[in-house]
């Protein structure tokens, strides 16, 4: 789609909008309690921007520690975010297309952690790869890997609490997907794994990208299945959200500081699925 | 291959291509079966040598016109520059050279048609399928794409099959014509030889004929319409008893508003006319009676006898103008 058609179309329904709103206004039984919604989640935010200590902003930030959380956090988010990619998006086909029996089933089980309370998940973590775990037992006698307490374990856990959001939006667009230009291109020779290659996927990517962005933006604010697989040891499992909550105790000034940056990055990647999630609510 | 919407046209295609498979029976492709149910036979759509122009093209959005046509050699095991290559020749002989670099949605129906067709053929197919080429395209553009179409079948030396539900499409393009009605073949034969017997309703109001099946009497030539009434009719083969179709033009038949005393026609019968409807040059009446019939008259003798619906008719036709021929859809 052009910039123009675009920037048109938000233009036409923006004046929808209004004609609708011009003709009644809104009623106060559905106006009041919108307003407070609104405030609700808006009061907190400004708050957190108000009570910034703008001032010694800049001295907090450079700090080495909140340096080292920082950089943690983003390298661990985007470690987790590949891992979602290369094992979620086969498994979102899986999903999408097998016909076996108890697919549903395994839907289910798969994305459960986006319900599941992240401790339960960290604990459920730990008892998997611990290293007194069902499988982790193994690694650490045979193999002599240690995930818990480690930045593996971050990225693990941050991948466990993700993965699902990506999972989840990439099935969707593959059910969604016309498999016209998958039939299409089997009369052409395609083998399956070609078709999947060059034909869906292709045309599954913007999806793919908006579900990657939900699972990273999820894995950066990853804190209960973190603390409890991997702990809190600053430079190695301390993310950002951990650091924030240490801080809070010791040094509020720099909890809110941290707090603000991880808001930036927020808004940031907001402003990222702008395209594709504020749309939604226009068309839908 | 004609027949109505929801005849089976293109799922016959589908299991050509191996899209659908078949539930009984066997398809083979010269020596080799691609498809037999008793012998557990199944080649899947990538392994089978057959080319399939979708209705609506299904040209891939996210690549260009030429990577579209360098799809079947690419998905082959050419290289890349060679599958472009091959691909830029086609697009050469099909002259959309120009279009190499648009994507599908950048290039009208005409041309989305010849890059479907490019594409099919790049794969070097055997056999080669069209469903409804023409469907998506105005009036203008399709007289324009049927011609070019021809001209690039002309060089593919396997058999095309072609889907539509347009008998004008089916009578230009075809040598032989398959006519499909819920499921099972109808007719088939030169387009023609269809046209001019029909053997189905479908088909005559196709082509415009009137058609009726009844059962012949041995003796005097007179074929016992199932609908009621008889009509005397022509035939090249012997008939005795057997069931017939008789066909008749509309314009072998002459309308006249009193009873005719003084006929050289065999066939008259009184009616009553049920709607007129203006063609270009003559006026068709939908004429009730036994048998029913649609008779041609000119604008003029329409003014003249004051036609109206309602009106009670006679008509008139001579033997020779019905044609009699074994009905073998009803055997």
């Amino acid at each position: 789609m052009t910039v123009q058609r675009r920037v048109a179309e938000a233009t036409r329904s923006a004046r929808a909008i209004r004609t609708v709103n011009d003709r009644g206004g809104v009623p106060w039984p559905l106006g009041v309690p919108a307003l407070l919604g609104a405030l609700f989640l808006l009061i907190p935010l400004l708050a957190l921007v108000i009570r910034a200590p703008w001032r010694g902003l800049g001295g907090i930030l450079t700090d080495s520690r909140v340096l080292d959380a920082l950089r943690l956090s983003l390298v661990c988010a985007t470690c987790a975010t590949v891992i979602s990619v290369l094992v979620g998006v086969p498994l979102a086909w899986v999903l999408a297309r097998s016909r076996a029996r108890g697919v549903s089933l395994l839907r289910a089980l798969v994305t459960l952690p986006l319900v599941l309370p992240p401790v339960v998940g960290g604990v459920a973590l730990l008892l998997a790869f611990g290293r007194e775990g069902v499988l982790g037992r193994y690694l650490d006698q045979w193999l002599g890997i240690t995930l818990p307490f480690t930045t593996a374990g971050v990225v693990m856990a941050e991948a466990f609490v993700a993965m699902p959001f990506l999972v989840v939006t990439v099935e969707g667009a593959f059910r969604a997907a016309d498999r016209g230009y998958e039939e299409a291109a089997a009369t052409l020779g395609a083998s399956r794994l070609t078709i999947f290659r060059r034909v869906t996927l292709p045309m599954i990517v913007p999806s793919l990208a908006a579900g990657a962005v939900l699972a990273w933006a999820r894995a950066l604010g990853e804190f209960g299945a973190t603390i409890t697989f991997a702990g809190n040891f600053p430079g190695r499992t301390q993310t950002m959200p951990l650091a924030v909550y240490l801080a809070l105790q010791t040094d509020p000034e720099a909890a809110i500081a941290l707090s603000l940056v991880l808001l930036v990055v927020s808004v940031a990647v907001l402003a990222g699925l702008r395209d594709r999630w504020l749309r939604v609510g226009r068309e839908g | 291959m004609l027949g109505p919407n929801g005849a089976g046209k293109s799922t016959l295609l589908r299991a050509l291509a191996g899209l659908t498979a078949l539930t009984s029976g066997s398809i083979h492709l010269g020596d080799v079966a691609l498809d037999d149910v008793s012998g557990e036979t199944f080649v899947p759509p990538q392994r089978r040598p057959v080319g399939l122009v979708f209705q609506n093209y299904r040209l891939f959005p996210h690549l260009d016109v030429l990577d579209n046509v360098a799809f079947a050699p690419r998905s082959q095991g050419a290289s890349r520059r060679r599958s472009r290559e091959l691909a830029g020749s086609w697009l050469e002989r099909f002259s959309i050279r120009e279009l190499a670099s648009r994507r599908p949605a950048q290039v009208s129906g005409g041309q989305a048609q010849r890059v479907a067709l490019a594409r099919a053929l790049a794969g070097q197919p055997h056999l080669l399928l069209l469903d409804e080429p023409l469907a998506a395209m105005d009036a203008r553009t399709r007289l324009d794409v049927r011609t070019t179409l021809r001209r690039h079948l002309a060089d593919f030396t396997g058999p095309v099959v072609l889907v539509t539900h347009d008998p004008l499409e089916a009578m230009v393009m075809a040598d032989r014509l398959l006519v499909i009605e819920h499921g099972r073949v109808v007719q088939e034969g030169a387009p023609a030889q269809v046209a001019r017997r029909p053997a189905t309703d479908y088909v005559a109001r196709l082509v415009g004929l009137n058609l009726y099946a009844g059962r012949s009497d041995p003796g005097t030539g007179t074929v016992a319409l199932d609908d009621g009434g008889s009509l005397v009719a022509t035939t090249d083969a012997a008939l005795v008893g057997d069931r017939v179709l008789v066909v008749l033009r509309p314009s072998a038949i002459t309308l006249h508003t009193e009873q005719p005393e003084h006929s050289s026609s065999r066939n008259v019968w009184p009616g009553t006319v049920d709607s007129l409807e203006l063609l270009t040059d003559r006026v068709r009446v939908q004429v009730v009676g036994r048998p029913s019939a649609l008779v041609d008259v000119t604008p003029a003798a329409v003014a003249e006898l004051r036609l109206q619906p309602g009106q009670d008719v006679w008509l008139t036709a001579k033997a020779t103008e019905a044609e009699a021929y074994p009905d073998v859809t009803r055997g």
